[in-house]
């Protein structure tokens, strides 16, 4: 569990914002016994330089706004003013003694209803597109980069495919997936353990992902908190390699769960292991009697056609028109 | 899990509802949070103190409200304590259980002024 995690450092590669703000006031008074007279002149000058500089070349932004405002204002206050401030007063005007304005209001809201909205606008979004958008989720290390990167080999013939890449730091991932050729946004989440719908939300404004295509979207590497935040994707696909745990769906039922699909990789190392195949599927499907399972290689290329022909189907349904 | 994302979400919303509703100040805030959630109460309070400062919230009480977890067993058919999400039926000792509370994660009430 990480108590330490998830505050709002969240950055989209390539947004990047620099202000300068400059004002400058001027105010005058001048008051007379019991008539107030104010004048007010009011200067401002703005002078705001915005650089934006965008990653990869791809936009350059110089701005330069200048503002300046000249407004003079009077006023002139003349008679008696009795201000009487209750603040025990209700609404009717009606004070009660020892009651104040303290009341119970009755909200009940969803703690993560902001994160699904967002989630909502961006699969609708998506669907609009036909993009199927996948959301891959597993620990460090179960090799979610690997078979991505192998997969946009083998199926970039016959689909275009973006990626965003979610991680803490570095924009490493989001290069290995770009020299296969794949658009690749990297969002680094700060010490955000997740990412949420709002970041994917900003992502796919700047991605531009075409038509019928195919999204990946590599969450952090964490098997717990991704779990509970829909990024507005078609299915999660859960990662687990056999040089893991084979109970960590029991461990951690939450992933499980939540996921459509469960990719056992590192097949590979088998023979090398003690790992039974059978029994951490069985902890799969005991808390998820829907999940459909594969067992594949990214690195040797075993049983990654299952995967690529789950794809084809899900593609298909998400196809417009 | 996530705590300091959920209380940043439980401000917002906080905020959101001061701004419709009228109200300057949060004085207590009463979220229920089911046993089977995943989230860790204590972690909530914890980071409640350091996001609600500066805000509206800040100084407010968070009373954490725990809602046991049940389900539906397929095979007794009726309802059942369940004390691990995905777990057995204390009953029958079967995984079919569906859970029916224990996962919620709601912002209930709020006293404020």
């Amino acid at each position: 569990m990480c108590t330490v995690c998830g505050c709002g450092q969240a950055s989209v590669e390539g947004e990047k914002h620099e202000h300068k703000h400059e004002h400058a006031h001027s105010h005058g008074h001048a008051h007379g016994d019991h008539e107030h007279t104010h004048e007010h002149d009011h200067a401002h000058a703005h002078g705001h330089e915005h650089t934006h500089d965008h990653g990869h070349g791809h936009h350059h932004h110089d701005h330069d706004h200048h503002h300046a405002h000249d407004e003079t204002h009077a006023h002139a206050h003349g008679g008696d003013h009795d201000h009487t401030h209750d603040y025990g007063a209700g609404i009717a005007g009606v004070h009660v003694p020892g009651l104040s304005q303290e009341r119970i209001v009755q909200i009940e809201r969803d703690i993560l209803g902001k994160n699904n909205s967002y989630a909502g606008a961006n699969r609708a979004s998506l669907a609009q597109k036909g993009v199927l958008a996948l959301n891959f989720v597993s620990s460090p290390g179960s090799g979610k980069t690997t078979l991505l990167v192998r997969t946009i080999n083998d199926l970039k013939e016959k689909f275009a495919i973006a990626v965003i890449e979610g991680d803490q730091q570095t924009s490493n991932d989001a290069e290995r997936i770009r020299a296969t050729g794949a658009k690749a946004l990297q969002v680094n989440t700060g010490k955000g353990c997740h990412l949420d719908a709002h970041m994917v939300g900003h992502a796919l404004d700047q991605l531009d992902v075409a038509e019928n295509s195919l999204l990946f979207i590599e969450n952090v590497g964490n098997l717990v908190c991704p779990a509970a935040f829909d990024l507005g994707e078609a299915h999660k696909v859960v990662l687990l390699s056999t040089t893991e745990g084979e109970d960590k769906p029991a461990k951690y039922p939450d992933m499980f769960a939540a996921a459509d699909l469960m990719i056992l990789n590192k097949s590979d190392l088998l023979p090398h292991l003690d790992f039974d195949v059978g029994a951490c599927l069985a902890h799969a499907l005991r808390v998820n009697p829907r999940l459909q399972t594969l067992v594949v290689s990214a690195r040797t290329g075993e049983g990654l056609a299952s995967f690529y022909a789950w794809i084809f189907a899900r593609a298909t349904l998400a196809r417009k028109g | 899990m996530h705590e300091m994302s959920l209380i940043e979400g439980v401000v917002d919303i906080l905020i959101e509802e001061g701004r419709k509703q009228g109200f300057a100040k949060v004085k207590t805030v009463w979220l229920e949070i089911g046993e089977l959630s995943g989230v860790e109460p204590e972690a909530m309070l914890f980071c409640f103190d350091v996001v609600a400062r500066g805000t509206l919230a800040e100084g407010a009480k968070l009373e954490i409200l725990r809602t046991p977890g049940a389900g539906w067993c397929l095979d007794c058919a009726k309802t059942v304590a369940l004390s691990e999400k995905f777990g057995e039926c204390p009953e029958c000792g079967q995984y079919h259980v569906q859970m029916t509370a224990g996962d919620e994660m709601r912002v209930k009430e709020l006293e404020v002024e």
